[in-house]
């Protein structure tokens, strides 16, 4: 099932949660929707399920204003941060509580139900905890059991508030795998809130960025990744490097160093912001050479197969910290040592022109 | 009675603190210290809390079991136990409805007044009984706001039974709202929301999950409510006006008895109200080790859950 977002604006006091957000969610697919903490991702999500209420706006679940139906009749699956299982019900009654609220004529009967509670518990593959309280299970066995629970309802659409935000790093990484899989399988509308832009990346099909209750950037992980819409987007997606300079002829200018740079798309002599990730800059160490951005090594952190460069600005960038991220042979190659001074050539910049509070 | 609970669950939690503290040499007390504060502990707690409860019994029982029984089965002292038991039994439920919610509303919902109605709540601990009587009389008494109506209508609650249940709510209404705040707001609104979204109705939420989440803290402010409503005596003493066998409760009964010389028979009803004292304070005890317990699970349920952390996938 599609859901769609309509204009929708939501203040908590003066402060301006969502403002004015328009989203098309299309059906079948799992979102995430990416952002640092309030930028109005949650309440975003909570006012889908219509736990919340927009001051304004409309939500259409497929194509239909849902905007006055009632939680319980949206039908909509929700899993919470901390699991919010029920403490005093066994994994079981949890699962089957959706089931058995049901009015009379339209509840199963028991045997039905206790056959599809198992059928639930097989698929997120915790049949065997069936008996046990939720204080008894770990954090990513509890997550899976309120998406079981979420589940069993039948839902038109799941929607997940940062569901492996409280798990430690490697359960996290499995269960995003695993609801990833799960999600191949199930083919509902999902949607997934969270400030991880690794997980987003990695599991989403299509990845929503949100800064300050708007949306900054709608894209599959490759198009976000690849063409960030906005300065924002380009520096939460990853480390970055930001040179502020002005754009001249073939290059641009940062402070008295030029960087070679067609300049497409931006006007001549225009302040900009100019971005590179670590891996897009080389050091170069021959001291002929007058392009590129003069910089002295801080630190040099070897470990892996990749290493870390800190640098300080010295010329025009004074105050600046850039990283560099190399192969580790490359060190070694061009003999890097901490305190020398070398000048940084970005193999790739992605330019904005400068506005008032861009970055 | 918040500062009650909070007492006693914080001596639970120290106790693993003071084992541990006592048992390395590095931060154990010298034996004398030990015993001295020990010794002036024990024998303030004699002096004050157990020697009283213990004259009250010998006090009681000073005539034999004959004069005992017999100043229990007086005609007077039946009606005081039976007024006592229907205050409790009107004020008790009263209070649990109230109480509950009065809790709901200030931790679930955010309303303008919020913060008035906390410090309401506190109200009956605040104020002397003594002056929460006088209102009483004030407002329903002959000469009162509503003296003249309520006399129109042939109906009396000064020196008579409404007016003492009436004091008792009054009285015993923070044990039950008190103690569910703090757990309620603790516990949050998540598994009320999640409930709804699973398509809980609102007696449904209240039913299966609200209440099983708060049902020994409830219990255990309604153990204290009830204690309190048994033994109030200044508020209701105003209001009663001692009407033997018609308004007297146990504790009035018991002061009229001693202002008559009649310190056995005095003593003999007070030990009722002792006995009452005791059975609360083994009730609150066997809550509070329920409560205290993290899950309806079995006692093996601590050490299990280490092990299924560390085997879970």
């Amino acid at each position: 099932m599609s859901i769609q977002v309509r204009q929708i604006h939501k203040q908590f006091g003066s402060f301006v949660a969502l403002d004015e957000v328009s989203i098309d969610f299309p059906s079948g697919q799992l979102v995430a929707l990416l952002g640092p903490s309030g930028c109005g991702k949650t309440t975003l999500l909570r006012v889908i399920a219509g736990l919340e209420h927009a001051d304004s706006g409309q939500v259409l679940l497929d194509g239909q204003d849902a905007s006055a139906t009632n939680v319980r009749e949206r039908q909509v699956g929700f899993v919470f941060q901390h699991y919010a299982l029920f403490r005093h019900m066994t994994v079981f009654d949890n699962v089957a509580f959706g089931l058995r609220m049901k009015p009379r004529r339209q509840r199963l009967s028991e045997t039905r139900i206790h056959s599809k509670v198992h059928e639930l518990l097989g698929l997120v593959q915790l049949d065997w905890l069936a008996d046990r309280f939720p204080s008894q299970l770990s954090g990513g066995q509890r997550q899976r059991i309120a998406l079981a629970r979420a589940l069993a309802v039948e839902p038109r659409v799941l929607l997940l508030d940062e569901p492996f935000g409280a798990l430690d790093a490697k359960v996290r990484k499995e269960l995003r795998r695993w609801l990833r899989k799960l999600h191949d399988e199930l083919h509902i509308t999902s949607i997934f809130v969270t400030h991880d832009q690794e997980e987003a990346l990695e599991v989403a099909d299509q990845v929503v960025l949100m800064n300050h209750g708007r949306v900054e950037q709608i894209g599959t992980p490759e198009e976000v990744y690849r063409h960030p819409a906005t300065p924002f987007v380009y520096g939460f997606l990853g480390a970055v490097n930001l040179f502020h300079g002005r754009v001249d002829g073939e290059g641009l200018w940062v402070g008295e160093d030029r960087v070679p740079h067609s300049s497409g798309g931006v006007n001549q002599g225009a302040e900009v912001l100019a971005y590179a990730r670590p891996h897009e800059l080389e050091i170069v160490t021959d001291r002929e050479r007058m392009d590129g951005v003069a910089a002295r090594i801080a630190r040099i952190r070897a470990f892996g197969a990749s290493a870390r460069v800190e640098l300080e600005g010295t010329n025009g960038s004074t105050g600046a910290h850039f990283e560099v991220e190399l192969a580790q042979v490359q060190v070694a190659e061009l003999s890097l040592q901490e305190g020398q001074a070398v000048r940084l050539l970005p193999s790739r910049l992605r330019v904005f022109e400068r506005q008032g509070a861009g970055g | 009675m918040t500062s009650l609970s909070v007492v006693s669950s914080s001596i639970t939690q120290g106790e693993q603190g003071a084992s541990r503290f006592d048992g390395r040499p590095a931060t154990r007390d010298p034996a004398a210290l030990k015993g001295l504060i020990l010794a002036s502990s024990m024998a303030f707690f004699a002096m004050f809390l157990l020697l009283p409860l213990v004259a009250v019994f010998a006090e009681a029982l000073r005539k034999g079991w004959a004069a005992y029984g017999a100043a229990l089965w007086d005609p007077d002292a039946l009606s005081a136990v039976r007024l006592t038991l229907l205050a409790a039994a009107i004020a008790v439920p009263l209070n649990l409805v109230f109480g509950v919610a009065a809790a709901w509303a200030i931790a679930k919902f955010t309303f303008p007044g919020k913060q008035l109605l906390t410090t309401l709540i506190d109200l009956p601990f605040s104020v002397s009984p003594v002056v929460v009587g006088l209102i009483y009389v004030l407002v329903f008494g002959v000469q009162g706001w509503f003296g003249s109506w309520l006399a129109e209508h042939d109906l009396k609650v000064i020196f008579a039974v409404p007016g003492i249940v009436l004091a008792t709510i009054f009285v015993t209404f923070p044990f039950v709202a008190r103690e569910l705040i703090p757990l309620m707001q603790a516990q949050g609104k998540e598994e009320e929301e999640a409930a709804v979204v699973l398509g809980a109705r609102g007696w449904q939420v209240f039913w299966h999950v609200t209440l099983p989440n708060i049902k020994w803290g409830l219990l255990y402010g309604v153990i204290l409510c009830n204690a309190r409503a048994m033994g109030e005596f200044g508020a209701v003493s105003v209001v009663s006006g001692h009407i033997r066998g018609l308004t007297n409760t146990l504790p009035l009964h018991v002061e009229i008895l001693y202002n008559e010389y009649q310190f056995a028979a005095a003593f003999a009803v007070a030990s009722l109200l002792a006995l009452l004292a005791l059975v609360t304070l083994g009730l609150k005890v066997w809550v509070e080790s329920r409560s205290g317990r993290p899950k309806p699970g079995n006692s093996q349920s601590a050490s299990n859950s280490n092990l299924f952390e560390a085997i879970s996938p």
